[in-house]
């Protein structure tokens, strides 16, 4: 366990708040792409990019890089706008999202996008895909240079598997599970952004999942549940979950679909719909108050 | 074939350490128990699971290692097709997909684990490449190649022992289709278990005075389409032979280059857009279209049309 800052919890948070705004612009411009599951998981993306994962934005095939499986691929907005601040290529894209020749697809490419791991958008590839390189990266594909930065944690490279509430429902999800805990691995860390709202409804309506901790528990994975908008919360369970040896690892991040934006919130009507002209400028004003909060 | 596919598996992972195996759990049915044995370190059974066994091959293949995927082909085609669509065709994860029990031949087992539309569905995904070896020899000449092939390969694999055709002299090349008889009237092209009963047909041919070409098309994607050309042209009709519907597979993609090319008559035999049934191999290719007599028949039918 490390101990985080004040300073590094506000810096985290902000910059959640911040590329919300910028989702907001990336779908409004071309009007089309998803909100709610992108402002889901906005913290648990600036934690893992911004202070938790060993990254170099300059060398995005770095053999030692953690790796990070975006499975929910309908959220990449969010996911392009933290890569995008985080130096893996040009915020000024961010605007293309979606639009003819643009490198942001509507659902992430990893031969366009440079920092995109695999393609998602189909639903529940996330967990075996990263069973796989979980494997790969204990039989030692990858050997720690003698220039790896000090780090209390192991030299090696871990996969980080984010995977939405509603893309459990897919029994693939649930094959990757077995194997990864079949095969302990301790190198993999699965944060599901359990925001209770999936398409259409409820997750609870559409496919109960509950009790989910005793479930994932059950598969022989280590669980611990958090507030997935609490940085500190989320920068702790992941120091945890590193902690953990011979058990892949899943933090179930109890989140809100459109967190920050009160008309957004528990809505699934916000799941893949575009904001208009009114409905933006009263969104950013209420993100841009929240992050003066923090400031001050 | 199986135990010529353990076999190249086997020297395929002594020759390359980045080789893995993984399994569906029916590595005793399609032999890849024998790389098991053989670097068990290199080799993960994920349980009845086809779509986890596509996916965790994607996770070792985007790792640097070179993943051979076994498991039944109609599995890989039908119930993995979607992993395989976004993440090796793509997302170009460079997986080889080891079907097993290609298209009649696990006769015994019935029509729910026969294959006959794996290649039509696999050739119509973008960047996937598909081997069909038509015998022990070519699958142990096509294996390292599949290695070596940059993007995923999807290979079928018989599991009987079929007749051996070919020596240590052959020397196929993906993409390439090899002549195996030289004819001017008439080009058979065929694949798999398909081509020797295709070389009994060309034999069969000549006492009616016929000379066949015969091709082997070991690649059904990407296709040779110089030869197909060249036999359209040099010999005015073609029959193609699959252990496979006539949609989609051999036929449909050498019925589209000639069309498209150089239009002369073209006769597919395979299963006419059917199941078949449980029973004997032979039997069972005998009663859906696929014997030698009736590669002589079609043969018989092209040259007719091209007569008119």
């Amino acid at each position: 366990m490390h101990y985080h800052t004040e300073k590094l919890v506000r810096d985290l948070t902000i910059r959640a708040l911040k590329y919300r705004i910028d989702v907001l612009r990336m779908v409004k411009n071309h009007q089309t792409g998803h909100i709610g599951g992108a402002f889901s998981a906005a913290e648990i993306l600036t934690s893992l990019y911004f202070h938790h994962m060993k990254l170099d934005p300059s060398r995005p095939d770095w053999q030692e890089r953690d790796r990070l499986l975006f499975s929910k691929g309908h959220a990449c907005a969010m996911l392009y706008a933290v890569l995008a601040h985080r130096g893996f290529f040009d915020p000024n894209l961010l605007l293309t999202f979606r639009s003819f020749n643009s490198s942001l697809q509507g659902h992430p490419d990893p031969a366009k996008t440079p920092g995109v791991e695999i393609a998602a958008g189909p639903l529940g590839h996330g967990i075996a895909i990263g069973t796989g390189m979980a494997l790969a990266l204990r039989m030692g594909g990858v050997k720690p240079s003698s220039q790896s930065a000090p780090s209390a944690r192991s030299a090696t490279a871990r996969v980080y598997v984010v995977v939405g509430d509603g893309e459990i429902n897919a029994g693939v999800i649930w094959e990757g599970m077995m194997s990864a805990a079949k095969y302990r691995l301790g190198n993999l860390t699965v944060i599901l952004d359990y925001n209770g709202i999936q398409q259409t409804g409820a997750t609870a309506d559409v496919m109960p999942t509950e009790p989910i901790a005793d479930k994932w528990a059950a598969f022989g994975w280590h669980v611990q549940e958090i507030h997935g908008h609490n940085v500190l919360e989320v920068l702790d369970a992941l120091d945890r979950a590193d902690e953990v040896h011979a058990r892949p690892s899943v933090i179930i991040a109890r989140t809100v679909k459109g967190k920050g934006v009160s008309f957004m919130e528990y809505d699934h009507r916000w799941h893949g719909a575009p904001p208009n002209e009114e409905q933006f400028a009263s969104a950013v004003a209420e993100l841009e108050e929240e992050i003066a909060k923090w400031q001050s | 074939m199986r135990k010529a596919y353990g076999d190249a598996l086997v020297a395929l992972g002594k020759a390359n350490d980045k080789v893995v195996a993984l399994s569906a759990d029916v590595a005793n049915s399609d032999f890849s128990f024998m790389f098991e044995a053989a670097y068990p370190q290199r080799f993960f059974n994920v349980g009845i699971a086809e779509q986890s066994l596509v996916d965790v091959a994607v996770g070792f293949a985007y790792s640097g290692y070179i993943p051979f995927a076994n498991t039944f082909a109609f599995l890989f085609a039908t119930r993995a097709l979607e992993m395989i669509r976004t993440h090796l065709c793509y997302g170009k994860a460079n997986v080889k997909l080891m079907g097993a029990y290609a298209g009649l031949s696990d006769s015994f087992d019935g029509p729910t684990h026969h294959s006959i539309t794996d290649v039509a569905i696999m050739r119509s995904l973008p960047n996937m490449t598909i081997v069909v070896p038509g015998d022990s020899v070519a699958l142990a000449k096509l294996l390292p190649q599949i290695a070596d092939w940059k993007g995923p390969v999807y290979m079928r694999l018989n599991r009987n022992e079929v007749p051996v055709l070919f020596d240590e002299s052959y020397s196929p090349q993906i993409g390439k289709a090899v002549t195996v008889r030289e004819g001017k009237d008439l080009t058979i092209i065929a694949c798999g278990l398909m081509l020797s009963r295709s070389l009994e047909a060309a034999e069969l041919l000549t006492l009616a005075g016929v000379t066949a070409r015969v091709l082997d098309m070991h690649t059904i994607k990407p296709i040779d389409r110089d030869a197909i050309i060249s036999a359209a042209k040099d010999t005015g009709a073609i029959v193609t032979v699959e252990e496979h519907s006539v949609i989609g597979g051999l036929g449909g993609a050498v019925a589209e280059i000639v069309c498209e090319e150089c239009s002369v008559p073209v006769k597919r035999v395979g299963l006419r857009d059917c199941f078949a049934e449980t029973g004997p191999y032979d039997a069972i290719l005998e009663a859906y279209g696929m014997s030698t007599e009736h590669i002589v028949e079609a043969a018989k039918v092209a040259l007719q049309a091209k007569r008119h």
